[in-house]
């Protein structure tokens, strides 16, 4: 039902012209933005009003802050294996300032940067990619002649929402790891408030997109955690989705890279896999949208928990991680479990029956050995009787 | 009466089919259908045996109580033989059917109740039985004891056979199987308290203690005359026969003596370890416990003085309460204080009962038949009884 | 006419004390062997202790992570079927260790189970197999030397050609570890033989060769309690080495760890005299199915008691004897009186 509404939109001149826009068949612009409905969860329906958004809505301007980092996260934005994809997800925002896509440079590009936020003021979303360093004042990072910090505190002080991409700017990521000379930290503990966050090393670029057209069509964020992740890709242990739960289960694992366990794709965990406390959609997402096993379980190497602060960098990548579980399942025996067959009705009156008919019956030999000796003290007392009286 | 002279023994004579035989057989047939099923299907398809009770109603009480039950022989031939009370020579032979009966239906209980019973030969070859475990020592002793049964039963047999010599020659030896038949339940009885001991913390404290060889051995020799007031007057009341109390009343007061006795063993026991405390405690166990030496202290109260003895009924009583006494005692023991840890359950399942009560019914049936065709009880006038319902 | 007891001589007098002294002796004879197995050192069966190359497990429900990986590959290594405990029979679910289950994970749950090894609000796994003791009460309990306990790797073997099936194992070990197969008319009992069967192929126990944290450790015990003990000296939240499958040789598995929460107790250690199989845990022993025992095992008790009474058989040939004399004496008393009987009605009758 909910296809023949979003086909039924085909005929739509706003989505015709978005569509010539961008140079896509129609029906592959709905496929894309169904696609997009469906990785959100959103219910059945949706993928119709996306599709309007999408196609209608005055593009929301996207300031792109780069610092600490090593631009993974905008090279797997960009990684797609439909050409058009990436000028589709250029078209769904206006990016209005981005220090690898931009051809200019230099101040011509920070006036840029400071005209746009002053036209959409209180309306552009503000996407940082990067740690940002916070030692001797932040002074390891420097653009334009500000400090990272100082640019951050600016640029979202007038931001409809801030979302900070990739683990380096969720908590620190790479950059933070120990002994993290520069003091390098997330965006929410420089602004000293929560955003919204899609760690991962690089995050699969899908959970970002998702969203912004989230924000685009609903005016609104989705559901996030206390961290600030959406729920939709990281309410779930990497655990929980993996391919290769099941070896884990049955206890089948590879010991060493390339042994007969490895070879035949058994469970990672005790070469180190975080995936039992990492939480992350890979398994199901995966990545580069080029079929199944995309991800680095799926290739063999156990996964280091790039999207965990504490684990990911942090950890040594062949370390034992713990296995959290949300809830221990219900299907553990407990250390005392109810066993056995008490009384049923049959035997306990069977037993009754028993019981009472051997009382019955002793009752009787009781009464009859009674009776007969009450008769025989009675002879003896009438025959002293009769004695004595003759 | 002479207490040296007294009637040879001789068949009571009547009908074998009677209401009691038919539904016996009945039982037996019933009894035999469901062991059958029993060795085609295991033990899980008839009883409701299970990890936490290894041990049921098949073990404790056709074996372990059976076996307490036909204490009656061996109890009688110690007043007789050894304590040359002659008088007590008529209870001898009813007794010791009792006791062939008794032992001889607990040890095919045990056949059916191992689980790989065409191994059970391993218990008495050398090179499989293990001397430290107390069940291969109760096992050995019950099976020689029952063999030895058979051979102090076998006069009657003769007797009713007519091979006189053949008897007269029996005789010359009887006297060594006499004091084996002695021996050997002293051995037994004492061993089947102490088989608890290596149960541990399993068993209750009330009923857990190294004194068990003595606390069974008194128990089993009280069990003896208390089965045998009851059998007495059953079988008096029965075949409408005069109840001999010449010879039970003063049994009876050998009795009470031991079982004072028993019960300062008992009570000095807990005291000693601490434990009576525990049978003070609102719990199911703490009434069985009671419950349990109610039933030995009941027949002081029933037959103290000679004249209260004087009266079959309360010797019957009493007799009821002290094998209720022995009984309890052994199930406490081994089953309702019996704990293997939390969460398990277990109550015997009708075909378990129904086999239970089978060969309950086929000692009773067998007492009847041989006490009937053979000379076992003393010949005696029929006394004609008062006529009741 | 019948003739009347001749009144009681001087000499069946003492005959009756001389028996009456005979049966007390008999009785206090019992009465003092039963209590002399409380004070007499010679007739004492001492506890026995492990041997000295005693080949055991150690487990740490700290590092245990409950992935079953262990009951997965006990069945395996056992040939033993699957267990169903749900409507739907799909995945092997005991409840407990079975004729069929030799080795099983429980949890141990309270309040939110929030918190992993947590007494309140937490929950903790704990490993239930054969405990492997050095004086164990199955041994001394079989009648037929079906349970044997091998004297220089210390494993309780089972060997079910020589088992009655009786079950008094059963019901002897405090574990309650030896369980019988109900379901077959054929039944075995069924426990952890510590692998002995995969020793020929150079393998050990398959729940440590597979367990993936070494919370299962395989090894000779006094080396495995010697790793107990430094854990249990270390300090919670420390980092250390773990080991992983088997604490002596074999290829390098160790990893590092965080030290848990340890209950200050190896248990395993003097309970019954010591067992083989070793356990480290952070909730009380006794919440997770562990019962406090005594260091004295029970059968050192029930073997002092039946040495002390049948020992070299000594005291029933002794009672024998007494009681042979004694029957002799009386039978043949009853005879003559019979005999006498029989001459005097034959006189009566001729009499008369």
């Amino acid at each position: 039902m909910a296809n023949t509404r979003l086909l039924q939109l085909e005929a739509k001149t706003t989505i015709v012209d978005a569509s010539k826009r961008l140079g896509m068949p129609r029906r592959d612009f709905l496929q894309f933005c169904a696609t997009l409905a469906a990785g959100l969860g959103l219910p059945p329906g949706a993928e119709a009003a996306v599709a309007e958004a999408v196609a209608s809505k005055k593009r929301p301007s996207v300031i792109w802050l780069h610092f600490q980092e090593c631009t993974g996260c905008t090279e797997s934005l960009l990684r797609a294996e439909h050409p058009t994809l990436e000028r589709l997800i250029l078209d769904v925002i206006s990016l209005d300032y981005h220090e690898t896509l931009f051809a200019a440079a230099g101040h011509q590009v920070e006036q840029a940067r400071k005209t746009a936020m002053a036209a959409n003021k209180g309306a552009y979303l503000l996407v940082v990619e990067g740690a940002i360093p916070t030692r001797d004042g932040g002074i390891y990072c420097k653009v334009g002649g500000q400090t990272a910090i100082e640019l951050t505190r600016e640029c979202a002080a007038d931001a409809a929402a801030v979302i900070a991409i990739g683990s380096c700017a969720s908590w620190g990521g790479m950059p933070s790891t120990a002994p993290n000379p520069t003091g390098s930290s997330g965006v929410a503990d420089v602004l000293g408030k929560p955003v919204v966050t899609i760690p991962g090393c690089p995050p699969n670029p899908y959970n970002f997109l998702a969203t912004v057209v989230h924000f685009l069509t609903f005016a609104a964020l989705p559901p996030l955690d206390e961290l600030g992740r959406p729920k939709f890709a990281y309410s779930r242990l990497i655990h929980e989705n993996c391919e290769r739960r099941a070896h884990f289960d049955a206890g089948r694992f590879a010991m060493q890279f390339g042994d007969e366990g490895h070879r035949k794709g058994y469970c990672l965990y005790k070469l180190g896999c975080k995936g039992p406390e990492t939480y992350a959609n890979c398994p199901t997402a995966l990545f580069g949208d080029a079929g199944a096993g995309t991800w680095p379980v799926g290739c063999g190497h156990p996964c280091i928990g790039c999207t965990e602060q504490g684990v990911g960098f942090s950890k040594p990548i062949h370390m034992l991680s713990k296995v959290k579980n949300a809830e221990p399942p219900q299907q553990y025996p407990r250390i005392v479990e109810e066993q056995g067959v008490g009384a049923t009705l049959g035997s306990a009156s069977l037993l009754a029956a028993v019981a009472g008919a051997a009382a019955g019956a002793g009752a009787m030999v009781a009464r009859n050995l009674g009776l007969s000796h009450q008769a025989a003290e009675a002879e003896r007392a009438r025959a002293a009787r009769e004695k004595t009286e003759v | 009466m002479s207490t040296q002279q007294h009637a040879r023994p001789a068949p009571v004579g009547g009908s074998l089919l009677n209401a009691t035989t038919l539904v016996c057989g009945v039982l037996i047939a019933v009894m035999a259908t469901i062991i059958l099923v029993r060795l085609i299907f295991g033990l899980g398809a008839t009883t409701n045996l299970n990890d936490g009770y290894s041990w049921g109603a098949w073990v404790v009480v056709d074996v372990f109580i059976g076996s307490a039950l036909a204490c009656g022989g061996f109890s009688v031939a110690l007043l007789v033989y050894i304590f040359n009370k002659g008088q007590y020579h008529p209870l001898v032979r009813p007794a010791l059917l009792g006791s062939l009966f008794g032992y001889t239906l607990a040890g095919a209980a045990i056949t059916f109740d191992l689980g790989r019973w065409w191994n059970f030969w391993h218990i008495f070859w050398p090179g499989y039985f293990n001397v430290n475990s107390v069940m291969f020592e109760v096992a050995a002793c019950i099976m020689l004891y029952i063999i030895v049964m058979w051979i102090e039963f076998s006069p009657v047999f003769l007797e009713k056979l007519g091979l006189h010599e053949a008897h007269r020659k029996l005789s010359k030896l009887l006297f060594f199987f006499i004091a084996l038949g002695i021996v050997l339940p002293m051995m037994h009885q004492a061993s089947l308290g102490t088989m608890l001991v290596v149960m541990g913390g399993q068993v209750n404290p009330l009923w857990q203690t190294p004194m068990q060889p003595l606390i069974y051995l008194l128990s089993a020799i009280i069990l003896g005359y208390g089965v045998v007031l009851f059998e007495s007057c059953v079988a008096a009341s029965a075949y409408r026969r005069q109840v001999e109390i010449s010879m039970l009343n003063p049994m009876a007061r050998v009795m009470l003596g031991i079982m004072g006795f028993y019960l300062l063993v008992r009570f000095a026991d807990l005291i000693a370890r601490g434990v009576l405390g525990q049978a003070f405690q609102p719990t199911f166990i703490a009434l069985s416990f009671w419950i349990e030496n109610a039933c030995f202290i009941a027949p002081f109260l029933l037959i103290r003085s000679v004249e209260a003895r004087r009266n079959p009924a309360r010797l019957f009583l009493a007799g009821v309460a002290v094998m209720l006494g022995g009984i309890l005692l052994r199930l406490n023991g081994f089953l309702i204080a019996f704990d293997t840890g939390p969460g398990w359950t277990y109550f015997p399942s009708v075909p378990e009962l129904l086999v239970t009560i089978g060969i309950f019914a086929a000692e009773v049936l067998g007492y009847i038949v041989i006490t009937r065709r053979f000379p076992v009880l003393p010949r005696e006038e029929a006394y004609a009884q008062p006529t009741h319902s | 006419m019948r003739t009347e007891k001749p009144a009681p001589s001087s000499g069946e007098n003492t005959r009756r004390k001389f028996l009456k002294g005979c049966l007390s002796a008999a009785g206090t004879a019992v009465a003092s062997g039963t209590l002399s197995t409380l004070s007499t050192p010679a007739a004492a069966r001492d506890t026995y202790q492990r041997p000295p190359e005693a080949l055991g497990l150690l487990y740490d429900a700290t590092l245990c992570i409950g992935c079953k990986a262990c009951v997965a590959a006990c069945k395996q290594a056992n040939d033993n079927p699957p267990e169903f405990s749900t409507a739907d029979k799909l995945w092997d679910t005991p409840l407990d260790t079975s004729g069929n289950t030799f080795n099983i994970i429980k949890m141990y749950r309270h309040g939110t189970m929030t918190t992993k090894d947590a007494e309140i609000n937490g929950y903790a796994f704990m490993k239930t197999s054969c405990m492997h003791c050095a004086d164990p009460s199955c041994v001394s309990a079989c009648p037929v030397t079906a349970m044997t306990k091998d004297p220089v790797t210390g494993v309780v073997a089972y060997d079910p050609d020589a088992c009655v099936g009786c079950r008094y194992c059963v019901v002897a070990c405090p574990f309650g570890i030896p369980k019988y197969q109900y379901d077959s008319p054929t039944g075995e009992i069924g426990k952890c033989e510590l692998c002995r069967h995969r020793v020929a192929d150079g393998h050990y126990s398959a729940c440590a060769e597979v367990c993936p944290t070494g919370a299962t450790l395989h090894g000779r015990t006094r080396d495995l309690l010697s790793e107990a003990k430094r854990r249990l000296a270390l300090s919670a939240g420390s980092i250390t080495r773990y080991p992983r499958g088997s604490i002596d040789g074999g290829p390098e598995q160790s990893y590092e760890g965080y030290v848990g929460h340890y209950q200050q107790h190896v248990y395993g250690e003097t309970e019954y005299g010591g067992t083989q199989v070793l356990k480290l845990s952070a909730v009380a022993f006794e919440k997770v199915g562990m019962p406090n025992l005594p260091p004295k095992s029970s059968a050192a008790t029930s073997e002092t008691i039946q040495h002390t009474l049948y020992g070299g058989l000594l005291m029933p040939f002794a009672v024998l004897g007494a009681m042979t004399y004694v029957a002799k004496r009386n039978v043949h008393h009853e005879e003559d009186d019979e005999g006498a009987q029989a001459a005097a009605k034959k006189a009566g009758k001729e009499g008369s």
